[in-house]
Order: C-alpha cells, then structure tokens, then sequence
C-alpha cells in the first residue's frame, strides 16, 4: 500500500495522501469545492451534502468520501453547480435568515457560499418555521432562526472542549440543536470562548455583546470570495 | 422525583448492565412502564449510564413510541397508511375521537388513553388496523372503534378486546392475536414445511468457505428490496479483519404495504433463526441481532420462546451441533418506530443505542459495523432463502425463479383486489398474472415496492418481478380505476416527511418542498412548470441525499408523472395576472440598473442558474 493517491478532479491531476478525503485533497490542490458542514478541524460529518460530487460518476460526499487511486471526480458540472445552489437554497428557505440585520452578516459562510454559488433568490418557497431561541446562558445566544443543522457544534463540543453541550433532538423537519440541560443553555458547562461557538458557519451560536464591533463591508467575506484562501 | 420512577429507571438500567449502547432497552422500558420518559427520567438514565442527558433526549425525541410527554395507561395508534386510509381508516380515527372525547394527540383527561397515528403496522391486508399498546386489532370500522373504545374506558385493559384469535400461530399462547396470517399461496422456499436443524447439520457439514461457495453459487440476492448478492455480502465481513462479528436480521418491516416479514415471523422464526445461524458459522460471528420493528411488539414472546427451543436442541449457544469452537447466540432487539431504521446503517445505529441516523459509508458493515465489528445485515426472507440453500442444495435453488433474479419472493399484496395476502410465487411472473391471482383484473394502477419502489398503469402490467425489472422487497399495493393517483402520491410523500431522519439537507427539506407543491396542485393552483419543478427536485433529492430513504423518497412523485403525467396536466392551469412562481433578482433590478446606468455586483452569477423554470 503506498501513501500517495492519484487521483483527477474535474479533469485535473492531482496527488493525495491515503485516507484523506476527497474534500481534504482537493483543497491542498488548491481546489475548492463549496461545503458547509464540514470543518477541517472536526470530524467529518456529511449532512449539508453542498460538497457532491461524482466520484466515477456516482454521487458522494466529497467531506466523507475517501480518495482512491484512479477516481475520476466531477465538481464543477453545471449539473452539480446546480445542485449546491438547489442545496443551498434549501438551507435558506427551511430557516429564517435575514442577512441585512444579522451580525453574523460579511462573516456568514452560508451567505457566502450563497454569494460564490451565484445565488440571488431561492427557487423554493420560504417554509418560515417556528423556531425557539435560547437567551438563558449570560454570554451565548443560541438563534435556532439561523441554524443549519451542520453538527459543526455538536463535533466541538464533544471532539474539542470535551463538553457535548450540544445534540440534535427530533427527526425530520422537526430535528433541531438541543443543549445537555432542561434548563437551556445557561444549564449546561458552555463558554463562551468554546471551539463550539467559533465554529458556527451562521448566527446561530453568538457571543453575547458582540454588534457589529467590525462593521459590515470590512468583514471575512467581504472582501474576498469564500474558499478564496484554497 | 418520585420513588416509582426512580426504581422504575434503575431496574431498567440495571437489566441493560448499565450499559449506554442498549439505551433502546432502557428507554423503551421506562416508557412502557411509565407512560414517557420524562426530563427527569433523562436526567437519571444519563447519570445511570454515565452519559449525557442530551444523549438521552437526543434518542427518545427521534423514535416514535417514546415520549417525553407523559401518554396514557393505553396509547391507540390508529393506522393512517395509504391502504389502511382507502380502506376507511379516516372514519375510524374519528370514531375513536369521537367516543373518547379527545382529538389526535391527545389524552383523556383522566390521563388514561392517548389517541395516535402511526404509519404503516404492517396490516395493510387487514385494513384498517390500529395498535393498542401492543394489541393489534384489525378488519376495524368506525362502529367497532366505539366499541372498543367503550370497552377501554370500562375495562382499562386492551387484552380484552381480542376475542377472536387469528389462525396458525397468531392463535399461539405466547401470541393470542386477531391478525390473519393470509397466506394464499405457499411456495418451496419459505413456507415449504421445515425440520428445525436440517439446514444447520448440512451448512455444519461443510466448511464456512464452502457454504459462501453455496450461497454464492444460488445467486440469492438481498430480499431487503436492494437486492445486494447475499454470499457477496458474507464474504466481505468473512474477509473483514475482526475477532467479534455479528449477524444482524432486519425485521424492521417498515415499507408500507409490506407484511410478509410479519407472516414469516409468525410462521418460520425458526428457519429465520437457523439462516442466521448459518450466516454466523459462515462469517465468524458469535453475535446474532434479530432488530424487530416496535409494532411486532406482540411476537417477541413467541420469538423468545423459539431461541429457547433452538438453545435445548443445541442449535444455539456453545459448541453448536457439537462442532467445538462454533459459539453463536441471538438477541432480540426492539425497535422505537423509526421507518429509516430499515436502512441497515441507521438500523446498526439504533442497535448501538443511538438515533436512528444511517452512517457514513465507508466503512461498510461488512468491515465496521455494530459496535465496529464487522457485520452482516439480511432480511428476515434471505435468512429463510439462505437454509433452503442449504438445506435444499445452490442448484436447487438457482433453478427457481427467472433467468437473472433466482428463487420465489414473498409477496404482501394489499389494496383494491378481491385476495389481499401473501403469496410466495417464483421470480419472474408479470404483474397481469399476479393481479389476475389476486383478483384484481381492473387494477389501474400497482405501487411496486412500496412508496420507495415505483407506481406503475396498466402498460407496465406485462413487466415481470425481478430485481432486473420490477423490484420490490415484497410490497405490492393495488388500487383501482377510480382512486386519486396525486392523493396516493401526497399520502406517500407525507410518509416520508415524518419519516426523514433529517440528517441530510435534501430528504429534509425536499421532502417538506415536495409536499408544499403537490398541495398547490391538489388545490387547483398548480401551473405547468410545476411538473418540471417537482421532476428537477425529485432528481435533486435521488442526486444528493445520504442514504437510501432520501435518494428514493421523490419516487412518488417522480413516477406518478412519469406514468400518470395526465392526471397531473388535468389540475394545472396557466399562471393568473400577477401570479410568480420564483422571485427574479435580475429582472426585478433591471429597472434600477437602467436607471442608475450600471449593473449591480453579484458574484459568480453571470450566468442564469437553475433550470426550474
């Protein structure tokens, strides 16, 4: 068995090290491939699915799949562009994201994977659910409003702060971020200084206190496309 | 906290070993002992187990028969499968609100009788059905649901209801149910008479190798409804490298329209027993899982009572047939109600103790599956097909069937026909000729496979079932001429939106935006580019989704229009004044961009995207 994996993506040659994802080599490559709930300090994890792609022309996730030698990867097929927009849109119809009053705004990955893919409205009707938020804890605010299920929190707070204050609970449509307390938030060992909170792709998981302390148009993304440091 | 749920949880822990991966045990425990498993009781188990407490939650808010709200003594779950609601399960439902002064969801207010739905029970051939904790009671109506509803009101206990027992044995005292075993056709692989032990010494016989040759050479396929190769299967987990493997039969018969698992539960344990003890010798295993699904509650006793009889035989436990070293016992493991769960994956999750959420894949069971040993995931009938194999010998076997799918399928025919049953018939037989045996010549339409398989008109009705044509796990679903194709279409979509496990964006949200659109076309509001909208979603969906359930949940949708376009273009009309499906951002700036005399800044989206419209 040797270490090194070659494989092709979108037509181009790359080398990888075995057992690496496909999502984990194309970005030494310097190949990006939209993801969201992936995080290159966590697990992976596979929920969000923006990173498909075809692997011989089946579909996978590129943040679980591994790299094998000889694998013939699609990304940037318009069928596949596509479909991350489609999956993207429906992150943002299933929630309720309201980007011109939100803090997480310029520095928001799923705003900015929106911006990269090219997406200006979603083609899906807005489902405007009824979610709960969670004030209790003194310095964390957990906006539900604006999650996106990504288990990006549930990973650091179980795999880096050794904590799990987070887990999803309910199935489905009705499967939403839960904390380790009957109490809320406030019960539960979080800090606000847990990796679980940096790692929040979107405004769900905020310090408190925090507004607009960089204004919008100096942010992460606004100068510089997401996936541009790749 | 009371004294009654302390002792309650820590005798349920205690029985579990305090062990966190048979969390299922101890919840489903607590919850049949009181009635929920509340915060508190969370709180406890987690201490108990030396987990957390949003574990805890994390699995009792995702399977369906557990409830952190307190439920009554006696918990009615009506039946609101497609089939079951043709059959008037809607009337019956309300016949039970009615008499017992609630709404769905709800409990009386002595706290004693909480009313449900629940999807298919897997007794579409007796519909409508309903569950009475554990009772099943079928063939009802409305007049029977006062009835009975009366009957629990006074009495407080559901055993009394059943007066009239089932044949074969449903009739057993270890079962003592009204279900019907309705098997109108018997064929030589399941339901062929069987000596318990004759498939065992053969396969024992015989070197493991040897009986992987066997069944390879049978070509079986998974009778799951995948269609996997079965000796395929066994020897990726032989080849896998492990001390400790597992055998795990999937009797999570959740595909509605699908029964036959049940019947073969009530009829052939045994020969399932013996096939998953084969596929232990085989493979390496000392673990057999039987995962049966929370609504066969009522044949664990009799399923217990066999694994004791295989045990005094020597068929089971240490030195199996003598053969020094064969070491190999099976457990039974009850489900929660969780549909997703028949995913081997998610199955392998629930075994764990965990939500029902399929897994990553790789790894494959075959090298890390339960508890990270390798393991081997089968359907009740391939256990049943595997001992014929070997009992009957691989050519035997082959030459049953059609030239590219081996052996007979067991058959769980329900829906408009004049012999709802089941029927073990040879692969390869036309749909013509098993609607004419089921007395159903005016079909107008078969749901083959169960809402994950596909429904077909009548110019499919010369295709055959096969795995290389027509594949279904068993579910075969009739309905006819006058019934409404979108209604069986939304009933099955519905399905899937309560049965998602939400992991994955696309069968979690397309679900919902499937259903959203189907309702605007039922409604009369549905326009033309409507169909190509749901066509372009339901790819999407197959496209992207996790695992099995999200892949095949748009199809049906996807294959009512294929095959039934015009009951669709019937309900569509062309767009009224001022009516817009999407928002267009470029049209809608166009106005501005003329007047401010420049184009606004939009990344990567000079090109036009999606092609809904």
């Amino acid at each position: 068995m040797t270490d090194s994996v070659k494989l092709k993506i979108d037509g181009k040659e790359i080398t990888a090290k075995a057992g690496q994802t496909i999502l984990q080599a194309a970005a030494m490559a310097g190949i990006y491939i939209p993801h969201l709930c992936a995080h290159r300090e966590l697990e992976p994890w596979g929920s969000c699915r923006v990173c498909t792609v075809k692997v011989n022309g089946r579909p996978q996730a590129a943040c679980t799949q591994p790299v094998a030698e000889g694998a013939v990867v699609e990304s940037e097929t318009p069928e596949l562009v596509n479909v991350r927009r489609a999956l993207v849109e429906m992150l943002f119809v299933e929630g309720n994201h309201v980007c011109p009053s939100c803090e997480k705004s310029g520095n928001c990955e799923l705003q900015a994977t929106a911006y990269r893919l090219g997406i200006a409205a979603p083609r899906f009707p807005y489902t405007f659910p009824k979610r709960e938020i969670d004030a209790s804890h003194p310095d964390i605010i957990l906006e539900r409003n604006r999650c996106i299920l990504c288990a990006r929190c549930v990973r650091a707070s179980t795999e880096v702060d050794g904590k799990h204050a987070f887990d999803f609970v309910g199935r489905g449509v009705h499967k939403r971020i839960a904390v380790n307390a009957e109490a809320g938030l406030a019960g539960t060992s979080a800090a606000a200084t847990d990796k679980a909170l940096s790692v929040c792709p979107v405004g769900c998981l905020m310090k408190k206190r925090v507004g607009f302390a960089v204004p919008v148009g100096q942010r992460q993304f606004d100068e510089k496309q997401i996936g541009s440091e790749i | 906290m009371s004294e009654a749920l302390s002792t309650v949880v820590k005798e349920a822990c205690t029985a579990a070993d305090r062990d966190p991966t048979r969390l299922m045990d101890i919840v489903n425990q607590v919850q049949r002992k009181l009635g929920q498993v509340s915060p508190t009781a969370m709180d406890l188990i987690a201490s108990e187990l030396g987990c957390q407490r949003v574990e805890v939650e994390s699995v009792v808010s995702f399977y369906a028969f557990l409830s952190a709200e307190p439920q009554g003594k006696i918990v009615i779950r009506v039946c609101n499968d497609v089939i079951d609601r043709l059959e008037g399960a809607d009337a019956v439902l309300d016949a039970f609100a009615d008499a017992l002064g609630i709404r769905v969801g709800e409990t009386t207010p002595d706290g004693r009788i909480t009313l449900m739905t629940t999807p298919c029970v897997g007794m579409s051939d007796q519909a409508p059905a309903a569950l009475i904790n554990s009772h099943v009671l079928v063939d009802l109506d409305p007049s029977k649901a006062r009835h009975i509803a009366l009957q629990l009101k006074a009495s407080g206990d559901p055993h009394r209801l059943v007066t009239k027992l089932g044949d074969g044995n449903n009739a057993h005292e270890l079962v003592q149910s009204m279900v019907h075993n309705n098997i109108h056709q018997t064929g030589p692989v399941v339901f062929a008479e069987f000596a318990m032990g004759s498939a065992l010494r053969k396969a024992l016989s015989m070197t493991p190798q040897e009986v992987i040759r066997d069944v390879k050479t049978s070509r079986i396929r998974g009778r799951g409804g995948a269609g996997f190769p079965t000796g395929m299967k066994w020897d990726f987990a032989r080849a896998a490298p492990g001390d400790r493997k597992v055998v795990i039969c999937n009797a999570d018969e959740g595909e509605p329209g699908t029964f036959k698992d049940r019947v073969i539960l009530t009829e052939r344990a045994s020969l399932m027993f013996e096939g998953m003890t084969i596929a232990g010798y085989a493979i390496g295993a000392d673990l057999g899982i039987l995962y049966l699904r929370a609504e066969y509650l009522y044949l664990r006793a009799l399923l217990e009572s066999i694994l004791d009889e295989r045990r005094a035989a020597g068929l089971l436990g240490k030195g199996i047939g003598g053969k020094a070293g064969f070491d190999f016992d099976i457990r039974i493991q009850m489900g929660g109600g969780a549909y997703v769960c028949g995913e081997e994956t998610a199955l392998i999750s629930s075994c764990e103790g965990k939500r029902g959420d399929p897994k990553n894949r790789p790894p494959f069971p075959a090298q890390k599956g339960y508890l990270g040993r390798p393991s081997v995931v089968n359907n009740v009938e391939t256990f049943c097909c595997v001992a014929r194999v070997l009992e009957q010998g691989a050519g035997w076997f082959a030459q049953l069937g059609s030239k590219g799918t081996s052996g007979t399928k067991v058959l769980s025919v329900s829906g408009d026909c004049k012999r709802p049953g089941v029927y073990e018939l040879e692969f390869g037989i036309t749909l013509a000729a098993l609607l004419k045996l089921v007395g159903a010549e005016d079909a107008g339409a078969v749901q083959v496979g169960g809402p994950s398989g596909q429904l077909v008109g009548p110019a499919s009705f010369e295709r055959t079932i096969c795995y290389d044509d027509l594949a279904t796990g068993g579910s075969i679903m009739v309905f006819n001429r006058s019934r409404d194709i979108l209604g069986i279409a939304r009933g099955f979509v519905e399905f899937f939106c309560e049965e998602s496990c939400g992991y994955c964006t696309p069968c979690r949200v397309g679900n919902e935006l499937l259903k959203e659109r189907l309702d605007t076309i039922i409604a009369g509001r549905g326009e033309p580019s409507d169909l190509a909208y749901l066509e372009e979603l339901g790819a999407i969906m197959k496209l992207a989704s996790r695992c099995g359930l999200g892949q095949t949940s748009a199809n049906p949708v996807l294959t009512t229009i294929k095959h039934f376009r015009p009951e669709y273009e019937a309900r569509l009309r062309a767009p009224q004044r001022g009516e817009q499906r999407r928002f267009d951002f470029n049209a809608a700036v166009a106005g501005a961009e003329r007047i401010a005399g420049h184009q606004s800044v939009q990344h990567g989206a000079h090109e036009e995207h999606g092609t809904a419209e």
